[in-house]
């Protein structure tokens, strides 16, 4: 019999009921709330008269839309421009007040993007289940979680049950192994799995992340790979627990002390794939073979290494594919055949889910320091994911790297991501960003997004166009 | 929620792979707390050639005559056809509801992402698979002939054509009877409360540290 992937174990210990249609009722640990997706789900449960089954595994933050210019956040909710954001961020105050769940708000230390803030309060443990409102969630994954988005309906029924409907997804090993080479990073990896599987490529599949260079990884770059197994269309992204797992959360706000602490490590020293498990999938990458990657696109399987070209629409094998890269092409306003490193930047966006941890700023930083922004470039955001991670950028001296470079360093949220806030890009703009989506609009109507590490937004910034940042360092 | 047991209605294109929750409604309406008034300002960006917000009236919006559910042919359109991985992106549960509200009940697509297509469920919106070839033919057939119905029938798990011919689809169990039910998902789980309270005793002992930490 073959052994147990960490997917079926994560599931195993979270079932509460198997049911002979084939789907189970999964008890959940763990639920991070903000302030988009959950105003319906808590006008659900007044108009049903229900209760929060617990209050102790929720944690709330806003974080979509609060603002980063420094004079807008000053004065929290009160200072928000926009009135309908205003509101939406006021009612996760008033919902979280009536219902006792702990929030970090707008301007408290403990606020930023739900998963930059879930891992670095202790809030994310390994073997638990974490849930949100938000695709992203497969982040948490990187601890040996079983981690996924959820719809406002299933943020209502996990409020009031603990619990959610659900059915086991299938098992798929990514295996990188080898050594990165310079410049190459977390970023680049998982750009790098998405443009060989599809973003459908892991649909209906929990990805786990294995080999040497994902063990090699730090929390943060693994936190970046599991982030965007959605944009490879997997709900879960999982890493196995190992020392710098433990390490990250040790002494994190809510982590387990004293000899609960011993007794939770040796529980999370189990939470690995065996080595006999079965997957339904494997996919194999080389270390070696990783250039940094950019997406020339609208979707994020539309990526090249840095070394490569548009691609043209007449190359690919079927139609709807030609007709779906002629109009990325088309909104991007680029032409296929050309080197991307051709491709001129308007703006530079670093921050967001996927890169806005410490790391990810020092990275930047270490591009940005004693360099200059092109002049042809109109404003570099840099946004830290969390009031910590900006606390600790500036014990470092990140943010004078920053300022003195020509950027602009701004207060914690989610930012340009998804320009829910007034950080949005023009019409034909184009965006180095080191986001996770560059579906059209996203980061603004008509707003071009590029896909990238925060060393290579930093080092676009300073050419003022796409650029292999190996040829800064 | 509302049951969903048969539907016949009016095939509306949407030709184009991978369209994602951001295209379907774009983040800017996702500022409102409510549930519903989302339907004008389903496909935004494609369907306006200006730009839109939340509260903006849309009944003087200049409309793209490029894209197909403009058009008068598709007016009324309940039934969507689209092409695979439809609904990626974001999580937002304001795509269905943008979807329902401009009213639309079925969805036929070669393919959906996991998030959305469970979502739809959750709204009383049935979203069908069908073969790549299979939409590839429905899609020159909802072409050629205006005025182009199909007939969904939930429990016999059925697409009708306009010339009487059958697709049949799949559809699980459980999401199949909470749509012929309307069933409140919520309420069915709370009748295993005595299920849940059992399992939770044995996690408490299990895994103390996930308990009570979080004050």
């Amino acid at each position: 019999m073959s052994g147990k992937t960490l997917y079926d174990k994560l599931w195993d210990a979270h079932l509460v009921d198997s049911r002979p249609d084939g789907t189970a009722l999964l008890y959940i640990d763990r639920h991070i709330i903000h302030e988009v997706t959950s105003p319906q789900a808590f006008e659900g449960l007044r108009l049903a008269g229900r209760k929060l089954w617990r209050t102790d595994t929720n944690v709330a933050t806003p974080d979509h839309n609060v603002p980063t210019d420094r004079e807008e956040r000053k004065g929290g909710i009160a200072t928000i421009v926009d009135e309908v954001s205003r509101i939406q961020v006021q009612t996760l105050d008033d919902n979280c007040e009536e219902f006792g769940i702990t929030e970090f708000k707008i301007n408290d230390i403990g606020q930023g993007i739900v998963h930059v803030i879930g891992p670095e309060l202790g809030v994310t443990l390994p073997g638990a289940t974490v849930v949100c409102g938000d695709s992203h969630t497969a982040t948490h994954g990187a601890f040996g979680c079983l981690a996924h988005g959820i719809g406002t309906s299933e943020v209502e029924h996990v409020l009031a049950t603990q619990c959610l409907v659900t059915s086991k997804m299938k098992n798929m090993l990514v295996r990188v192994d080898g050594e990165l080479g310079p410049g190459v990073t977390a970023k680049d990896v998982i750009l790098a799995i998405i443009g060989k599987i599809g973003t459908a490529g892991g649909s209906g599949y929990a990805i786990e992340f294995g080999g040497s260079t994902i063990r090699s990884l730090s929390m943060e770059g693994r936190m970046t790979i599991c982030n965007m197994a959605i944009e490879a269309g997997a709900r879960v992204g999982l890493v196995g627990v190992d020392e710098k797992t433990i390490a990250y959360v040790k002494g994190a706000r809510f982590a387990p002390t004293g000899e609960t602490w011993d007794k939770a490590v040796a529980y999370w020293q189990t939470l690995t794939s065996d080595d006999d498990a079965g997957f339904d999938a494997v996919v194999e990458l080389n270390a070696a073979d990783i250039e940094p990657h950019v997406s020339w696109g609208t979707s994020p399987d539309m990526v090249v290494p840095i070394s490569g070209f548009v691609p043209r629409p007449e190359d690919q094998a079927d139609a709807t594919r030609q007709k779906g890269y002629q109009r990325a092409l088309d909104y991007m306003g680029l032409e296929g055949g050309i080197p991307v490193t051709d491709i001129r930047i308007d703006k530079v966006f670093i921050g967001s889910c996927t890169n806005s941890r410490i790391e990810d700023l020092r990275a930047a930083a270490a591009i940005a320091k004693g360099r200059k922004v092109a002049d042809s470039i109109k404003k570099v955001y840099v946004v830290p994911g969390s009031w910590l991670v900006k606390q600790q950028a500036e014990d470092e001296g990140l943010d004078k790297v920053f300022i003195e470079a020509g950027m602009d360093w701004r207060e914690p949220g989610c930012s340009m991501c998804l320009a829910m806030n007034s950080d949005v890009l023009g019409r034909g703009e184009h965006c180095a960003s080191t986001s996770n989506r560059n579906f059209e609009g996203r980061q603004g109507p008509g707003g071009r997004t590029h896909l990238m590490s925060p060393a290579m937004a930093a080092a676009a910034a300073i050419a003022g166009h796409i650029v292999d940042v190996r040829q800064l360092a | 929620m509302k049951a969903f047991i048969s539907h016949r209605g009016l095939v509306g294109p949407v030709d184009l792979a991978n369209v994602d929750t951001d295209m379907i409604i774009p983040k800017q309406f996702l500022k409102s707390i409510k549930r519903s008034g989302f339907g004008p300002y389903l496909f935004d960006e494609m369907r306006y050639l200006d730009e839109g917000w939340y509260g903006k009236d849309c009944s003087t919006r200049p409309l793209n005559p490029d894209f197909a559910l403009n058009q008068a042919r598709y007016q009324g359109a309940s039934v969507l056809l689209a092409r695979e991985n439809f609904g990626c992106g974001s999580s937002r549960e304001h795509a269905p509801w943008a979807l329902d509200d401009f009213g639309i009940r079925a969805i036929i697509a070669p393919s959906y992402a996991d998030i959305f297509y469970n979502n739809c469920f959750k709204n009383g919106m049935l979203p069908i698979i069908l073969g790549k070839a299979v939409i590839d033919t429905l899609f020159a057939e909802v072409a050629a002939n205006p005025g182009y119905e199909l007939a969904i029938d939930l429990p016999a798990q059925t697409i009708t054509k306009p010339d009487g011919s059958t697709i049949a689809f799949e559809v699980d169990a459980f999401r199949k009877q909470c749509l012929l039910e309307g069933l409140d998902e919520i309420g069915l789980t709370l009748k295993e409360a005595d299920k849940i309270r059992a399992f939770e005793a044995g996690h408490r002992q299990a895994q103390p540290w996930m308990f009570d930490a979080i004050k």
